[in-house]
């Protein structure tokens, strides 16, 4: 664990225990459960983020791509009687095909990803709504699909499996991350795309795979989103959530020019801005203020984070120097 | 650093004297100290009764570790245009900084209109009547021809909203652009113009600020032949009105052309002057070299005779000049040096053989089978390898570790499973370091914090931990002190003789005829000439690069 992250975990212990100190509600079973529950839901959101955020490049689309594939789950298990094992890797496979275009328009026609991802966010949104006739894509009363609910909305000992399978996906994808030859080349290319290229890494193929595993993710995610709502309107589903996704990957400590940041960093980050979410509702504050003060929190993250880099720079400067001084005296 | 002539007595180069004029100036020292050389100075040209516009004299300027002018002395007088030349790092862009006022000398004076100063600041060479025309032009593409002409000059419509008055605007470019022969409207966007064009833009621009010198800085050397002669028309236009011009260029038939007196810089000095009746190409060139050889950084001689052609391009075409093919076939077992002046193409030639950059036609061979880049790693993948010009940029990636750099072309080798495996990473690495002697704590240490020189050598070590069939060197000593190149070297002549082929890209004149079993020369995008070991000279080489043939 970095110096960063570990700054981030104590920052979150901080603010726990404040919260719990004024509200002792915060430690509840049931709010601690809420509240991991949906640590998982953005948590799976904010890792494929962050693959394509160390490459560089953003993905504004998931909130759309939230709203569409969770509307297209719904209506293939509940009007249209696929069978969920069916249904599940289909919208997986749907996930990383828009992955698979945004990355190709991205690398091989040089689009810039926020141009293309932003697209994204209009067309998919606008799909959504076309394909329930902006109507609310929902469960039949009393039908049920008890191994699926189990997987996603249910529990075991108390921790919600949503949570569970955010532990699973965030250990795979540490290692992927931080182990695997993938993994360095996402973070190479991050860093200086070209020295990469002149490396002799296909560039072009590993950060399109990059917005694949954020395609994989974020309709992983979608379904999650569709079984904990259970109904969805097409309109509101999702806005946002590439923004929440963002926000913990840079309060993770991702740079968003790319090559920086860990998989732990931007679970915490995760972590952080539920936990602030409960803050809001715990503390009394007027819900209204729930952006503001998740804002609030990030600029002030990123400004310390920034500040310390400036500080560091310097100092690293100065070390050059003075060793520049003392080789040039030396010869 | 050090020079065949003694450079100037120390204590008249601090001397201030002003106010200067024409006649005591002409006999500088610089000039003596050619006396014995050559016997032009510039009394012989008789036109000295006209004060001088501008002069500098003795000005020294140093960087840390070299001395990029030193005891330099000239002048410029109203309505003449001066070729300066001389080769790459003779000093001409630092006595260009000096002008612009982006830097002051060390010491040294400058008289401006008979006003001496210490130094000039931009403001103060704008002042004056000093404006350049760079090799890259300063244009917004953006915009309209008048529009840049006038930037930040805009003629204002009465009123609070400072509205810019376009039709004045126009009005006021139209004769300027007829002063320099534009055949294009004040209207018309610069994006739509060639280069040629925009050059007039720029000296248009020049003219608007009433410019009493023009500074050309290599302005023919990305101009077609026939836009070419339309800038030369417009140094006459500006001669005309008694504007001086200095005119830089590499291309030494257009100085003889249009100069009506050239100055020759070599290693920061003044290599003579020579005046219009003594203008000529092989008297530049013999005073662009001028100096004995000093003694090279060698490297060995090659121990065997070279193999088969490894690498070879027919009739490639790349993107510096896209109608001109280039032949090339460089040879197991030899240094091949590819010398050329800077902008002729070699940088390109390489990016295409290492498949960054498409070819725009022709083909390449490996050991006589086609060759087909589709990209880096392709290049990669076939044995070719390139240690590119810029280190920093391209060469390897500053921020992560000597070992992670060195394992990332073959880092599927240094995994299990695709888990990159970081023990597997740390042995190739320090094997490495240990052959190549890279100077750092450990291979974890970040590569940014090392000097240039280990910098290259973790470049070099990357590749070497691969196989090597063909090796690309593009500039491979740029920025590196005496001891680590003399390693460079060494480590070059290794791979030659273990039957790598080696493609040195180089500017510095006496590494290519150290270094190369065989020299081939770049002009103007495609191979002038190969000279073999025993037609090896400063002159040949030079003569090739400006197009000319061999002795």
């Amino acid at each position: 664990m970095s110096k960063k992250d570990l700054g981030l975990l104590i920052l979150i212990l901080v603010v726990g225990a404040v919260v719990a100190i004024i509200n002792p509600r915060f430690l509840l079973p049931i709010n601690l459960a809420n509240t991991s529950n949906l640590i998982g839901l953005f948590g799976i959101l904010a890792i494929g983020q962050a693959f394509v955020i160390i490459t560089g490049g953003i993905e504004l689309s998931v909130g759309s791509v939230v709203a569409l594939l969770g509307v297209l789950f719904v209506d293939f298990i509940a009007t249209r009687g696929m069978a969920w094992p069916v249904a599940l890797p289909l919208i997986l496979v749907l996930g990383g095909i828009i992955g698979l275009a945004h990355g190709w328009l991205i690398t091989r026609l040089k689009l810039q990803p926020f141009v293309v991802t932003l697209c994204g966010l209009l067309i998919y949104r606008g799909v959504a709504r076309f394909y329930t006739a902006d109507g609310t894509a929902g469960f039949a009363f009393g039908q049920n699909f008890p191994e699926l609910e189990f997987l996603t909305a249910g529990r075991s000992y108390g921790v919600p499996n949503s949570f569970i399978a955010l532990i699973v996906i965030a250990i795979v994808m540490w290692v992927v991350l931080h182990r695997s030859v993938f993994g360095r080349y996402l973070y190479a290319i991050g860093k200086n795309e070209e020295a990469a290229k002149y490396s002799g890494i296909r560039t072009g193929r590993v950060v399109m795979a990059a917005y694949v595993i954020c395609g994989v993710l974020t309709a992983l995610s979608a379904i999650y989103f569709a079984m904990y709502t259970r109904s969805i309107s097409p309109a509101s589903h999702g806005q946002f959530y590439e923004l929440y996704a963002i926000a913990a990957a840079v309060l993770g400590g991702f740079s968003l020019r790319g090559g920086e940041g860990s998989l732990i960093g931007v679970i915490l980050g995760t972590v952080l801005l539920q936990e602030l979410q409960n803050l809001v509702n715990l503390l009394g504050i007027p819900s209204s203020l729930n952006f503001a003060v998740m804002g609030g929190v990030i600029l002030i993250g990123v400004l310390v984070d920034q500040q310390w880099g400036v500080y560091r720079e310097r100092r690293l400067m100065l070390e050059a120097t003075r060793r520049g001084a003392a080789g040039a005296a030396a010869e | 650093m050090w020079h065949e002539h003694d450079p100037e007595p120390k204590d008249r180069v601090s001397e201030k004297r002003a106010p200067v004029f024409a006649g005591d100036h002409a006999q500088t020292t610089a000039h003596r100290l050619l006396s014995g050389m050559m016997n032009y100075s510039d009394a012989s040209i008789g036109a000295s009764t006209i004060a001088p516009f501008l002069s500098l004299e003795g000005v020294r300027k140093t960087y840390p570790g070299v001395v990029a002018l030193d005891g330099f002395s000239m002048e410029v007088r109203p309505g003449e245009v001066i070729g300066l030349v001389g080769e790459n790092g003779a000093g001409k862009s630092t006595l260009m900084k000096i002008l612009g006022g982006v830097t002051t000398p060390d010491t040294g004076t400058i008289i401006v209109d008979g006003v001496a100063h210490d130094g000039l600041t931009v403001e103060a060479s704008i002042g004056s009547g000093i404006a350049f025309v760079h090799q890259e032009l300063n244009l917004f593409e953006n915009l309209d021809v008048a529009a840049n002409i006038f930037f930040g000059r805009e003629p204002l419509r009465a009123g609070p909203l400072r509205l810019v008055d376009r039709a004045r605007l126009r009005t006021l470019a139209a004769p300027l652009l007829k002063r320099v022969g534009a055949n294009f409207s004040a209207d018309t966007p610069v994006s739509a113009l060639s280069l040629a064009q925009q050059q007039m833009v720029e000296i248009a621009k020049a003219l608007s600020i009433e410019a009493r010198l023009v500074i050309l800085d290599e302005p023919t050397s990305s101009l077609p032949l026939a836009e070419t002669d339309k800038l030369l028309d417009v140094i006459k236009a500006l001669k005309a009105e008694g504007i001086s011009v200095i005119f830089i260029s590499h291309r030494l038939h257009e100085v003889e052309r249009v100069a009506d007196r050239v100055i020759v810089l070599r290693d920061g000095m003044l290599a003579g002057t020579l005046p219009k009746s003594a203008i000529n190409h092989d008297q530049m060139v013999k005073l662009m070299i001028g100096r004995m050889l000093k003694e090279r950084e060698k490297a060995a001689e090659s121990a065997r005779p070279p193999g088969t052609v490894a690498l070879s391009a027919k009739a490639i075409r790349t993107s510096a000049y896209p109608d001109r093919p280039v032949d090339i076939g460089v040879r197991h077992g030899e240094i091949l040096g590819l010398a050329g002046l800077v902008g002729s193409g070699r940088t390109e030639l390489a990016r295409v053989l290492f498949g960054i950059e498409a070819s725009l036609g022709g083909a390449l061979q490996l050991d006589g089978k086609d060759l087909v880049l589709g990209s880096a790693a392709d290049a990669v993948a076939n044995g070719i390898f390139l240690v590119p010009e810029d280190r920093k940029l391209t060469g390897i990636l500053l921020d992560l570790s000597i070992a992670q750099n060195i394992s990332l072309p073959n880092l599927p080798a240094h995994a299990r499973r695709l888990l990159v495996s970081a023990r597997a990473e740390a042995v190739t690495a320090e094997k490495q370091k240990r052959n190549l002697g890279i100077k750092a704590p450990s291979v974890a240490t970040r590569t940014g914090t090392l000097s240039g020189g280990n910098q290259q050598k973790v470049v070099l070590a990357k590749w070497l931990a691969m196989s090597p069939k063909v090796m690309i060197l593009d500039e491979p000593t740029r920025g590196i002190d005496i001891g680590a190149k003399a390693e460079i070297y060494g480590l070059m002549r290794a791979l030659a003789d273990a039957g790598v082929a080696v493609l040195m890209i180089s500017s510095d004149m006496e590494e290519v005829i150290g270094v190369s079993d065989r020299i081939a020369v770049m002009h103007e995008g495609q191979i002038s000439g190969i000279l073999d070991k025993e037609q090896f000279s400063q002159e040949n080489v030079l003569l090739l690069a400006v197009g000319k043939q061999p002795k």
